[in-house]
Parts: C-alpha cells; structure tokens; sequence
C-alpha cells in the first residue's frame, strides 16, 4: 500500500460517520418485515437462509454419524432415506440456490452499480415472503413424517410408491421457485435500468456480470422445475399419469425434465459464488481482473451452455447412446468457459500485490476446491467412466466440491469481504483466517476420501456398507466435524462483531468499487448523491483521487 | 435527498427509486418481458410433454382431439383475438388520456375473457359429463372404452349383446357409484379384452387399416395388443388438455384481476400521456395469455381431425 492510500484511510475514517443509516432507519419489527430496502431484505434473508444452512448442516451430520460404523446402526433404513432426503431438498434449494444471489446480490448489487434499490423492491420483498411460504410448507413435512425419495424426487418411486410427504415437500419446493425467479428477474431489470450515469456494461464489477448470468439461468430454468414438481404432485393427488408408466405415461421425461432445471441448477449456485472470487481476487491482488471481457463473457457462456447438458445425468437411464456422446461432448465444452475463469484468476494473483486477509483465503481455497470438483466433473461426463462411476460416492464427492466447496466459500468470502458494508463493523481477523482454515481442511478431509471411497464402489443413498471402507468413512466423519465448527465459528464472532465489534471506515481495504465510496453502513438510499461513473472496474490506480471525490460529495451533500 | 431536489416537480406515479419517468417505463416493460420469458419456459414443460406423447402415440391423440368441441374451440379463438384487439385499443386510448374511451375498452376485454372462460367451462362441463375427466377423484373415472360402445350404440350400429348389457347396468352417462368403481373397472377390462373397441370409423374394417396407417411402431403393438392400455394413451391426451387449458384458464383468471384493478384505476384517471405503463405492461401480459391459447387451439384441437370423423 502506498503513502497515499494510508492518508485516505485516515481521513476517510473519521469523515464519514453518518446519523441515519439502514440500520437504525426505523427500529420497529413492521419496519423490517415491511422493508422495501433491498439491504434490509438481504438480512432477512441471511437469517433465514442461515437456519435452513444449520438445519441442513444438522442433517448432514446424522449421516456421518450413521456411516461412522458399518452397519445401520444408529437409525434404521427408512430413517436414514428421509435424513438424507432432507438435507439435499434443504440445502440445494432452501440454502444453496437463494443464498449468494438473495443475500449478498441482494444487498450489494445495486450499491455497486450505484442504483438507490432494485427496480422492483416491493417484488423483492415479495420473494422473501415466497420464499418464507416455501419453507414452511416444506418444513412442514418434514414435521409431519418427512420425504425419501432422494432430493431428485424420481419417478415413479416419488409418484406411485412412496408413502412419505412428497406432495407437501413439492408443493415446498414449486413455490420456492418463484421466489428465486423473482430475484432474477429483479437482478436483470435492474442491470439494464438502474446503472448509475457513466457505469457502462463493460464498467460493472464483475459480481454483477455473474448475477445477471445467473438470473438469466433463474428465469429460464426454475419455471420448468416448477412445472415438473406440480404435474408430480397433481399425479398423486389426482392419480394421473404423466409420468406413470402405469396410466400411460414416462418416467424417463420426468428426469429430462427435472435436470433440465437442476443442471443449470447448479450454475445458479456457483456462478454467483465465481462472481464473488472475480471480486477477491482482484481487490486482494490489488489489480484488475487479468481478462475482464473473458470472465465477463464466460459466465454468461457457462449460462448459455449450463442448458445444453442436461443429459450428462442420464447417461445410464436408458438414454439414447447418440443423446449421449452430444451431451458428453457438451459437458466438455462447458468446462471451457469455466476453465477460462480459473486461469484469469490465476493470472490476476500474478505480480498482484497479494495480501492474504480472511476473504482472500476463502477465495484461494475455492480457486483449489473448485479445481478438483470441475476436474472429477469431466470424469462423469465421459459415458465409458461414468458406468462405473454412476451413483456412488464418487458423485457425492464431485458435487459436493462444486457445490460446498464452490459455492460455500464463495459466499463465506464474500460475506466477509462485504461485513464490513454490511454491518458497520470488523470483523476480529484471526478468527476469520482461523474459521477459512478449518473450512478448507475438513472439507479435504470429508470429501478427498469420498472420492476414493465411490472409486471402490461404495453406492451412495446405503446406511450400510462394506467393513473394509470403514477407514474412510471414519476419516470422512472427522472431517466433517472440523468442517462443522469451521462453518460454526463465523455465526459466533460475526454476531459478536455486530454488537461488539470495532467501528468500520467506509474503506477499511481501500478498494476502488462503488460500494466503498459511500458509508458503512450506508445510508437508505445507498448514497447520499448519485455517484458518476469515469473510471473502469478495478481501477487501483486512481483509488486515492477517488476517495477524496467520494469525501468532496458526501460534504456537498 | 439531493436527487429529489435535482426535479422540482416530480410526478406522482414516479417510485423513489427511479431517476424518471423514462427509467421507470423502461424498467416495467423489460420487467413483463423477463416474466413472460419464463412463462413461456413454465408451459414450455407441458408443451413438451404433448409433443413427446403425441410423436409416441398420434393417433390415440387424435382420437381425445376428435372429442373435443372444434366450434367452441374456434369461436373461443375468436373472442380471445377480440380481446387482444381492445385490449391494443385501451392502451391506446390510455396514452391519449382519454379516460372513458380506456375505460370502455378495459371493460369490453373484460367481457370478452368472461366469455372465454365461460365458453370453457361449458366445454369442460361435456366433458364431465361423458366421464371424459382424466382425474380419479370422488369416484370419477375416465371411461374411453365404455364411451366408445356407447357412441357406437348411438349411432345405431350393432354391438354385441353382452356389451349392451354391461352398459344397461353401468351408465356411462351417470356418475359411477364410488362402492361400484372396482366392478367397473374389472368389467370393462373384460369387454376391451373379448370385444373389439370400435374406435374412428365405427368399428368396421377400415378402423384397422387407419391404425395401420398412421400409427408408430409402438402404438400399432400396444393397440392390437390391448386396447384397455392403447385407450390409457387417451386419458393422457386429456390429462395435458385439462393441465394446458386449466393453466391457460387460471392465467386468465389473473389477466380479470389485473383488468380489474387496471379499471378501478383508470377510472380514477391515473393515466394519461405521461404515465400509462401500467396500462401498457398489462396489455402485454393479456397478449401473451393470448398467444398461448393461438398455440393450444391448433394443437389440441385441430391436429388429428383428418385421421378420422368426429
């Protein structure tokens, strides 16, 4: 850091301590749950996106619990099928798919780009109440008796055959949709209307770039799960046969239809979380994305693309051998654009001036995770691997080191990157650093031996397995638990933060973007005077002149 | 704050966080676009499953589209483009400020959607009535193949006495006693089983030449098999028509509300040349219903009818 910045510090610290922000805006419970601030709607949804995040975790839990021993001994079967039924429906659709998008988009996307809100905020609002509705109707079953169909909800099993609670947990889960389809197509309008003057498409941070991919992916994909789980809770309420062999229909449409979703499913969850490590890696490097049209471009090709690849989940369900290589060879392709990020990022940290805080650890650790889960992923795409591999732990693992390992830390980077906007305060770094360790160690330490364990041929979905895979269960559960507590610790010393902690300036890391050119935290309409736009994203360079414009404006203000 | 005060005089439809009227217009109308965007993905699930069964079985499709009333289908068609040409003219009018003509025709799309789902639900109520509901509930059963005998009965042709006393004992016609269901079902399994159903030309050879014809692989195999599982393929046909229809049907349920409200509105003479995209954005969303039905008109009505008379 140079002299320069250190003044601005300085100086930015004590300028900026605004009276009225957005959270001492109105105290009452009605002027939260009545909000149309899309600040406050994020922390409505960090809270409780977060409860879903520790029931989930919760579930997770009893399945290591159980495979810790052999034998299916702490719960029985049937028990053991609606534990991990729970926590796939729970954390993909209740934490994974809202969780960068509906909170840390939520919160920071219109600050970034220098807008007041959303363009919609009461359908912002709406979406937190649909969301809402969505859980406790999933909830509720699982209250009632729970779901085992898996969280992939396959037919006929799900239609015909399970007497559990599929109706109510679809029911969950179609109205959660719109939620996520109304964030997205908030998130897009908002893109096109609401930039500030001078913040070209090609000036927005590239956070942005990844949540517009993302909607885009929201409001194409999720109407189409939607569909599918109502035409499947209309076959058991109503006994007609869409997908019922049995009264006429096909259960193999059922999986195109549903992966026709949940594939790109997956670009939901991740892609938000790759625009965050853009963010990392560029403000710890201190430098400007190397390739920002590459990165920009490539999520939205890893949208376009996420669409076509659909069948690499059917691969074994009696799908056309030709179907088959076209998606194999899609599924290559997509890993391309995606390659593509991983490789600019490794040139941003080139020559960067690298410091290594909280957020930057998270953004490394992911850069590692998501190498091995996109690398295992081309392994699944190919059709000959993929007959061996079909349905064990090696899936397991793969998604899990794209989905927890990707998206997770993305979001717990980015959390951290952005506490200080979010809550007004530090948060106590050794900790942080502390709870990115711990994250990255006991995920290694769960899912690496899952690998080995699904290469052997353990099935997954089983309470029970083979003695002789016992070592890597164990080892598979003791890293769960250090996962665990490293996941736990941020929910202990952030509250703590937010009460206790040390005041944050409006700049504590000195970076560039708009979002730290206004108060921590910021005012209700984010900045006190439209900021203009004349410098492009990442913009190290000038970052001393800016924040003396920033202080000039709030003092006119 | 200081935004506020760069215009003095602010319109009172302008929502605090938009700069302009302009920036709010523009953003409502790429709002409705996104929507129907994923509208058209939400049935675009149903419209793939019709095409993915009718491709299987075309001919058990045609034989559930032969059912349905092509007349009330048309004159629905009709009404619905109607709706859109007065709908066009509200907005129209609302972008002049002439609140009585924008009223008048909010009220006439009103009336023609009425009309609509009035003619709709006439048409579902025949089908309720020749047990053509693809539901099992409250004792409702789809009934094809008793149908099938009893239009061949109607028309005067021969049927084999031990059919006509089956149908004597269960009227197809009346609602089926929910203790009765499971006789029912055995014994018209019994009459698929032992008694050529007679389907598109009334049970004379030439029904046998058409299937030849025009049938896939697949449905040739399954219908000379059992037709008791070929007439399944129908209920299929039904069960999207009801899901299609029904979806379509509770889409212009919303388009009256949102009609509704535009009305009570309007009539407050909210609109005018400066700020109608209320109006306007509405008028999209009652384009698209219509759009959808242009789709399912020909494609559960209209396709199928040559492979055989009604």
């Amino acid at each position: 850091m140079n002299t320069e910045s250190i003044t601005a510090i300085e100086t930015v610290g004590e300028a900026k301590t605004p009276e009225l922000n957005y959270l001492n805006n109105g105290f009452s419970l009605k002027s939260w749950l009545l909000t149309r601030d899309h600040k406050r709607i994020a922390i409505l949804y960090l809270l409780t996106v977060s409860a879903f995040f520790l029931l989930g975790g919760l579930f997770a839990m009893m399945i290591r619990l159980e495979l810790l021993t052999p034998k299916s001994d702490l719960m029985n079967t049937g028990t053991y099928n609606k534990v991990f039924t729970q926590h796939g429906i729970i954390m993909v659709f209740f934490f994974l798919i809202p969780v960068v998008p509906a909170i840390l988009g939520n919160f920071i996307l219109p600050v970034m780009i220098g807008a007041k809100d959303l363009a919609f905020p009461r359908i912002n609002l709406l979406s937190w109440y649909i969301y809402i509705l969505g859980g406790t109707l999933t909830l509720w079953a699982l209250a009632a008796g729970g779901v085992d169909t898996g969280w992939t909800f396959y037919v006929p099993y799900s239609s015909t055959f399970s007497n559990s609670y599929v109706m109510l947990a679809g029911l969950g889960i179609f109205i959660n949709g719109f939620s996520s389809i109304l964030t997205g197509l908030n998130f897009i309008v908002t893109v096109h209307t609401m930039r500030a003057p001078g913040m070209t498409w090609f000036r927005m941070p590239l956070f942005v770039w990844a949540n517009y991919a993302t909607s885009l992916v929201m409001i194409l994909g999720t109407p189409v799960i939607a569909i599918t789980v109502l035409l499947l809770a209309l076959e058991r309420a109503a006994k007609v046969g869409i997908f019922d062999p049995a009264l006429g229909g096909d259960p193999i449409l059922f999986q195109h239809l549903f992966w026709f979703y949940s594939h790109p499913a997956v670009y939901i969850m991740v892609l938000p979380a790759m625009g965050v490590i853009s963010e990392l890696i560029a403000n710890f490097s201190r430098k400007p994305v190397f390739g920002y049209s590459f990165v920009a471009f490539s999520s939205l090709a890893i949208a376009v693309f996420g669409f076509l690849v659909w069948g690499h989940h059917m691969f074994v369900s009696g799908q056309s051998m030709y179907a088959g290589m076209v998606f194999s060879f899609l599924t290559m392709v997509v890993a391309v654009p995606s390659a593509i990020k991983v490789f600019n990022w490794a040139a941003t940290l080139y020559q960067g001036s690298i410091s290594y805080d909280t957020p930057m650890l998270y953004a490394l650790g992911f850069i590692g995770l998501f190498l091995i889960g996109g690398l295992t992923g081309l392994f699944l795409g190919a059709m000959g691997l993929v007959v061996h591999l079909t349905d064990t732990y090696f899936v397991v693992a793969h998604f899990h080191y794209v989905m927890v390992g990707g998206t997770v830390l993305g979001y717990l980077g980015g959390l951290h990157l952005w506490w200080p906007k979010i809550s007004g305060k530090m948060y106590p770094e050794g900790f942080g650093k502390l709870s990115a360790l711990l994250v990255f160690v006991g995920f290694n330490l769960t899912f690496f031996p899952q690998f080995i364990l699904g290469y052997m041929g353990m099935p997954r979905r089983y309470a029970a397995y083979d003695e002789s895979l016992q070592v890597l269960n164990i080892l598979s559960t003791a890293g769960a638990s250090i996962l665990g507590s490293g996941m736990f610790l941020p929910v202990i010393y952030l509250t703590w933060s937010f009460i206790a902690g040390e005041k944050a300036p409006a700049n504590p890391w000195m970076l560039p973007g708009l979002e730290w050119q206004t108060s921590s935290p910021p005012p209700t309409e984010n900045f006190h005077v439209t900021p203009t736009v004349d410098f492009e994203a990442y913009d190290f360079d000038h970052i001393g002149e800016k924040m003396e414009e920033a202080k000039e404006r709030e003092k006119v203000a | 704050m200081s935004a506020h005060s760069e215009h003095a005089v602010h319109h009172p439809g302008l929502q605090h966080q938009f700069d302009n009227m302009e920036q709010q217009r523009e953003a409502g109308a790429i709002g409705m676009w996104a929507f129907l965007v994923q509208e058209v993905m939400f049935f675009g699930g149903l419209f793939m499953a019709y095409l993915l069964y009718r491709s299987k079985y075309p001919m058990a499709f045609a034989a559930g589209s032969n059912h349905l009333d092509v007349v009330m289908g048309a004159v629905n068609t009709v009404v619905l483009i109607v709706s859109s040409l007065t709908m066009a003219l509200a907005v129209y009018y609302s972008q002049l400020g002439n609140r009585k003509a924008l009223c008048g025709f909010i009220v006439l799309t009103m009336i023609f959607g009425s009309v609509f789902l009035g003619v709709k639900a006439i048409e579902y109520n025949d089908k309720f009535q020749h047990n053509l509901i693809p539901f099992e509930i409250g004792g409702l059963q789809f009934k094809w193949n008793e149908m099938q005998w009893h239009e061949a009965k109607n028309r005067g042709e021969k049927i084999p006495a031990e059919v006509e006393a089956y149908l004597k004992q269960h009227e197809a016609h009346g609602a089926a006693d929910s203790a009765d269901v499971a006789h029912t079902e055995e014994g018209a399994h019994h009459l698929d089983k032992n008694y050529k159903l007679p389907i598109y030309s009334n049970g004379k050879d030439g029904d046998k030449e058409l299937i030849e014809k025009h049938a896939t692989a697949t449905e040739k195999e399954l219908y000379f098999k059992d037709p008791t599982i070929w007439g399944k393929k129908v209920q299929l046909f039904y069960w999207i028509y009801f899901a299609m229809t029904g979806l379509h049907a509770l889409h212009m349920i919303v388009g009256l509300g949102i009609m509704a409200w535009l009305l009570w509105t309007a009539w407050k003479g909210r609109y005018g040349p400066e700020y109608h995209s209320p109006v306007e954005i509405s008028g999209l969303y009652w384009h698209f219903v219509d759009i959808v039905w242009i789709f399912l008109f020909p494609l559960l009505y209209l396709l199928g009818r040559h492979f055989g008379a009604h």
